[in-house]
């Protein structure tokens, strides 16, 4: 009989402290610095960035990826979106009745790898066990240092910047809804910390970062138009979207400009600076397929708009339904 | 002719305002995401019609749907568009979060697997569409009825196209032109549109669903102003006569009724609905002939009949948005409203 999470790995006593040993302290090893303390003390900075998400994926194991290192990319690269070097992550895992040991000891690793890749130490950590169906979600917070001088924000567009996107649009969101529509194809997340690609763009005039999730780039745009009261223009014709991805979304009736990713980030970028930039995403891992998208114009408020392939122009707006799949 | 020159043509337009309306819900999403209505000069104006199957089912329909769904032994099966279509009081949607048993699928023939794995259960699938699901509705129930499967009811809301823009022009309205549904063309065959278009001498061209086709096809209705012809401009899938296998085999389960259109009310022979012989499969569409009107203000019926656009509704983007729709255009990713609101198409 397969090893299974009960009520009593929750009660704090000695099955608890079997389950955070064989399977958390064994996995994460060297990547996590706190001694079972109750808090962890660590080693700080002037400034500060601070960011927490809940990640609750069904199912929680898919091709290209699994929620272990979703929950680490999703903090790590919220922290690049305000130009922080991440250092510390805190992982809090909820698990319900009935999941399966073998499933959290392959989760657990795989969050120990992707710290690892990411740069990150693990710093803290918590579990709790609920009434369920043997799933389980996790939780994390991430930590990272901002140098004095960086200034990038949701509102930092100026006029003239270009708009650089890290690769193609929708491939994690394709990849999780295929799998929940048993949709057989090759599409495979996305999801990947995006620290290496960041550091490349330190040096240069970047004046927002954001990762590509929920909502899609449309949704991302819209907003960094509208913190910064700029009109964005972007063309179709330039948008990476994989054949597979746009096929399945054709299908499907859905549109990859509101399909979210894991594991890409849209920057604005000062036009001195636009082409270096490319070439210093294309140079990263994940970066090989950037795109230079569009461009940033002087406005009243916020708005953003694609060029259409055929020449039309269109306004877009944020993602306003839940994308349930259309009729006809 | 190049497309260039269409482009050119279409923007550059000057003669008398020639009113085109589409009646595809594809067709309605296209023009938006390919940005054509920026395309065109302000004398050619787009009206979306009554294209989109989910837009036009009543409120009685979407009422009797959650009284099933709420029956104990029974589950009611539909797409996922039809979820969110308010009924008089709630949509399937709010139903399944107080415990109503609604499965949605991706096709029709998805409700044969579920219906075997829980014989115990009634499962009533959601028939909304043109003539181009009804034959996959006939697909269903001629696999129900030849493997003897008793789980499996429908509750139909088929309409059918050349009745309605009949209605729509003997009513008056104001339309120069129709963009013919491309799919539904492909089962009917183009010639369904003959008789209209020489009635009301005014031309009607079948269009495919990408950009240059749909330039094209406005370009031939701009043409044809005041003529009373068909034109296949999509004759890689649109025959004159149709996909006759597709209607005989709708033919053989289904026929022609009046129904029920939100917003437009009673159109005689609008509709499709299951034979006598296998009436014991519906679960009392027949009865379902009673559209209450969500919000008063609300002018989906004027805005279906290209009589109004949707921006001139009251309560177009003030208490009437995607996630919170008040009238049925504003429902699907094919509804006017809807298509409108997110592509922020204000005067046009």
């Amino acid at each position: 009989m397969e090893e299974q999470i009960s009520m009593l790995h929750g009660s704090g006593g000695s099955a608890t402290s079997k389950l955070i040993e064989t399977v958390f302290a064994e996995a994460f090893g060297d990547t996590y610095v706190n001694d079972m303390d109750d808090a962890a003390v660590l080693r700080g900075n002037e400034r500060i960035a601070v960011t927490t998400d809940s990640f609750v994926v069904t199912p929680v194991f898919y091709p290209g990826g699994d929620i272990g290192r979703l929950c680490v990319c999703g903090s790590v690269n919220d922290l690049l979106s305000r130009g922080a070097v991440p250092k510390y992550l805190t992982v809090a895992f909820v698990i319900e009745e009935g999941a399966r040991i073998s499933e959290l000891k392959k989760a657990a690793s795989s969050i120990a790898l992707t710290v690892r890749e990411a740069g990150v130490k693990i710093a803290c950590g918590d579990t709790k066990v609920i009434e369920g169906s043997g799933g389980f979600m996790i939780n994390t917070t991430g930590i990272g240092f901002v140098e004095k001088d960086t200034d990038i924000s949701a509102r930092g567009a100026r006029p003239k910047d270009h708009i650089i996107v890290s690769g193609s649009l929708g491939d994690h969101h394709a990849c999780i809804l295929s799998q929940r529509l048993e949709v057989s194809n090759s599409i495979t997340s996305d999801n990947a910390p995006l620290t290496e690609m960041a550091a490349k763009l330190k040096k240069l005039k970047v004046h927002s970062i954001r990762d590509i999730t929920r909502g899609g780039l449309a949704t991302v745009l819209y907003e960094l138009a509208a913190s910064s009261g700029k009109r964005f223009i972007i063309n179709e014709a330039d948008l990476p979207v994989s054949e597979e991805v746009r096929g399945f979304c054709g299908i499907m009736g859905l549109d990859p400009l509101y399909m979210g990713n894991e594991g890409k980030l849209v920057c604005i970028v000062d036009e001195a600076d636009s082409e270096e930039a490319l070439c210093a995403i294309r140079e990263s891992k994940y970066g090989e397929a950037a795109r230079d998208i569009g461009v940033v114009e002087e406005a009243d408020e916020g708005e953003l708009f694609v060029i259409t392939s055929i020449g039309g122009r269109r306004r877009l707006y944020p993602l306003a339904d839940e994308g349930l799949p259309r009729i006809c | 002719m190049t497309i260039d020159s269409v482009k050119a043509f279409l923007k550059e337009y000057d003669g008398e305002d020639m009113r085109i309306m589409e009646v595809c819900g594809s067709h309605t999403a296209a023009i938006a995401s390919c940005g054509i209505r920026d395309m065109l000069s302000d004398r050619i104006h787009l009206i979306s019609g009554p294209g989109c199957p989910v837009c036009v089912t009543p409120s009685s329909y979407i009422d009797k749907l959650i009284e099933l769904s709420l029956k104990p032994g029974y589950c009611v099966v539909t797409f996922g568009d039809i979820m969110r279509v308010p009924g008089s009081r709630e949509s399937l949607l709010d139903a399944r979060s107080r415990g109503a048993e609604v499965v949605m699928v991706y096709s029709p023939l998805d409700c044969i697997d579920i219906a075997e794995k829980s014989p115990e259960k009634i499962f009533v699938f959601a028939a909304v569409g043109f003539e181009t699901t009804a034959p996959v509705y006939a697909q269903l129930i001629d696999r129900v009825i030849k493997a003897g499967i008793e789980n499996i009811h429908i509750l139909t809301a088929i309409k059918t196209m050349p009745a309605v823009i009949g209605r729509i022009m003997e009513n008056g309205a104001p339309i120069d032109g129709f963009l013919a549904p491309g799919h539904v063309s492909v089962i009917t065959g183009y010639d369904a549109f003959s008789d209209i278009a020489r009635v009301y001498a005014i031309p009607f061209v079948v269009a495919g669903f990408t950009g240059e086709r749909l330039l094209v096809a406005l370009f031939d209705l701009v043409k044809n102003r005041g003529r009373g012809l068909v034109k296949n401009d999509y004759p890689s899938v649109v025959t004159r006569e149709g996909n006759l296998k597709a209607k005989e085999l709708t033919d053989k389960y289904f026929k022609p009724c009046g129904a029920v259109w939100r917003g437009l009310g009673k159109i005689k022979g609008s509709g499709l609905i299951l034979r006598e012989e296998y009436s014991h499969l519906d679960e009392g569409s027949v009865f379902l002939d009673e559209d209450i009107k969500l919000n008063k203000a609300c002018i989906c019926d004027r805005v279906l009949t290209g009589s109004k656009n949707p921006a001139e509704c009251p309560l177009f983007g003030r208490g009437c948005t995607p996630s919170s729709p008040q009238g049925a255009c504003m429902v699907s990713r094919e509804g006017s409203c809807f298509t409108h609101f997110v592509n922020d198409i204000r005067g046009k």
